[in-house]
């Protein structure tokens, strides 16, 4: 930098400023400057009418102490988070391993398990997920075939989230397209080398794909944990958009949205979005921070 | 041997497509039941339409309250491509700044970049929202628009560093010699070579604007307003009383627009989320 003479390092600053004027911009006015107005906005009470009332920390200590809904909302997405994310890369991965292996018409079988991703977030999708799960409807006829009845999946609180669960390990299609790259970049030889040794299936899934394929499973574990914490059309969509029945599609979000634009109390849905930053971001940091006992890098390793 | 290879070989495709076609079900059902007529929908078992009919085309196109699903289409393709003009532009110019250019105070400003990416949307959304109402823009296009053109979605700009980054340099430093500024070996040398990186941000930028829901449904409340998203779930009452075959036609209609920017840009696509994990 110090080679740059005065004039021309002071060009490119303002060139440069001129570029990220646009994004610049965005960072003060939709990101950085909304994100400390919404934590004053959690230290008050506000109903979009009247002007904000200074409350302190009320709104937090309602929340943790008070709020059931909160306590449920959590507790749900925690187990939607849990059960859905390690399911959905477990299949993304047995399929991409499925088709690695120099299968004729590849290109055919990516697009057809990949179309659940493309398709599976629009409202048209949770609205036929929700008839196929209705209580007569394609899964309990199925079921019918073999004698078992199936319960009313959408109707009944304890199942309900089932069918969101399934909703979303069906969109295992992107996960599945990172793994193949994955797959693809793992040397042959060193199956080979393996073979030669006389390890089994399992030992070399175990010892060369898994930590071979550490990086890219840190990748996408990390995307889709984020992405799941903050689903929403399928809880508003498969429930009756109130997170019934008996609170059993109330996911976090969606009470956050409740809060905020149905009862307009938007001090409350403040300090919920807060409480959700920090818990994505502990659950980020602590996959970033457990990720070098897990994460192998192969040769750059020393490197790093 | 060869025979008993062929045998897995075929015991694996017959397994794999099998699965495949329990994947594809929900989306086939969806598409051949808006063919049927109505009092076949949900009592027949058979995934081939009996008879025929395009009856719920026809009537699910009239819409809502006198509004016709023409008029969703063409609101969600004004939102979406607006936003996928926005993202480009912002984004391209952001990411050059960042990869190819010195200035003060660049790494902070790239590790707030790299930071804003995993930001949850609804940290910002309460503010946002009292701002874009005290502007009036509520039931505006605007809110969904103007943080694409504000590069607001981080991703992309971090996509586009990655790929510019690719470019070797020696390119911008014969432009200089000749004589190019900054903003000349922009358009002229990083922007032609960066379209591989600026078509997979379209793509993506599209479909998500496409299937938005959440902020379209918190931004747009008037039905002139509406898009095929908020349509199609106006149309849908969960307490049973839908009419079916128009909802599942226009959901299917729904769809289409997505599916053929996957099939015609599949490569660029798959590609895409292969190297940059995007989705």
């Amino acid at each position: 930098m110090k080679k740059l003479s005065k004039p021309l390092y002071g060009q490119q600053n303002m060139t440069a400023y001129l570029f990220l004027l646009p994004w610049l911009i965005g960072l003060f006015c939709l990101t950085l400057g909304p994100m400390v107005a919404s934590l004053y906005l959690s230290l008050t009470k506000f109903n979009l009418l009247s002007s904000p009332t200074w409350t302190g920390l009320s709104n937090y200590v309602q929340i943790f102490t008070e709020d059931d809904t909160f306590r449920r909302s959590l507790g749900l997405t925690f187990y939607y988070v849990f059960l859905s994310v390690p399911l959905r890369l477990a299949f993304a991965l047995l399929v991409a391993m499925a088709l690695n292996k120099g299968i004729r018409g590849l290109g055919l079988y990516r697009t057809v398990y990949y179309i659940p991703s493309l398709l599976g977030g629009s409202v048209a999708i949770a609205i036929v997920w929700r008839q196929i799960f209705e209580g007569s409807g394609l899964v309990n006829q199925f079921l019918s075939w073999f004698g078992i009845t199936g319960p009313a999946w959408i109707a009944h609180p304890d199942y309900v989230v089932y069918t969101i669960v399934t909703l979303s390990v069906w969109q295992f299609g992107s996960a599945m397209v990172i793994f193949l790259a994955g797959l693809k970049q793992i040397p042959a030889d060193l199956y080979e080398a393996s073979d030669v040794d006389g390890a089994g299936k399992l030992r070399q899934f175990f010892g060369i794909t898994l930590p071979m394929l550490s990086p890219v499973i840190f990748f996408n574990l990390i995307m889709s944990m984020i992405n799941s914490f903050q689903a929403f059309t399928p809880a508003y969509v498969i429930g009756d958009g109130r997170g019934g029945p008996l609170d059993a599609t109330m996911f976090y979000t969606l009470y956050l949205y409740l809060k905020g634009f149905s009862f307009f109390d938007m001090g409350y849905a403040s300090a919920l979005a807060w409480i959700m930053l920090v818990i994505i971001g502990v659950f980020t940091a602590i996959v970033f921070l457990t990720s070098k006992f897990w994460v192998f890098y192969g040769d750059n390793q020393e490197g790093r | 041997m060869p025979l008993k290879r062929r045998l897995v070989q075929a015991g694996r495709h017959a397994a794999i497509i099998l699965f495949g076609m329990l994947m594809l079900y929900p989306v086939l059902w969806l598409i051949l039941s808006s063919f049927k007529p109505n009092h076949l929908i949900f009592t027949s078992s058979s995934l081939i339409p009996t008879s025929f009919t395009l009856d719920h085309f026809v009537n699910g196109w009239k819409g809502l309250q006198g509004v016709s699903f023409g008029r969703f289409f063409g609101n969600s393709a004004l939102i979406s491509v607006m936003s996928v003009l926005g993202n480009v532009i912002s984004c391209s110019l952001a990411a050059y700044a960042f990869s190819r250019l010195k200035f003060k105070f660049k790494g902070l400003w790239f590790s707030i970049m790299l930071v804003t990416i995993m930001l949850p949307y609804h940290v910002t959304l309460v503010p946002q929202y009292i701002l874009y109402n005290e502007l009036h823009w509520i039931n505006t296009y605007f809110p969904l628009i103007l943080p694409k053109w504000l590069a607001q979605d981080s991703f992309f700009i971090l996509l586009m560093v990655q790929f510019i980054r690719g470019i070797p340099r020696e390119l911008d430093e014969s432009a200089t010699i000749d004589g190019c500024g900054q903003s000349q070996i922009f358009f002229r040398i990083v922007v032609p070579l960066l379209v591989p990186a600026l078509i997979t941000t379209a793509i993506f930028t599209f479909i998500w604007s496409w299937d938005d829901f959440f902020s379209q449904m918190i931004y747009l409340s008037k039905i002139d307003l509406f898009t095929v998203q908020l349509g199609i779930r106006s149309l849908f009452d969960p307490s049973g009383q839908s009419d079916w075959g128009a909802l599942l036609a226009m959901s299917t209609l729904s769809l289409l627009p997505v599916t053929i920017i996957f099939l015609v840009f599949q490569r660029y696509f798959l590609e895409g989320i292969a190297t940059t994990g995007l989705k």
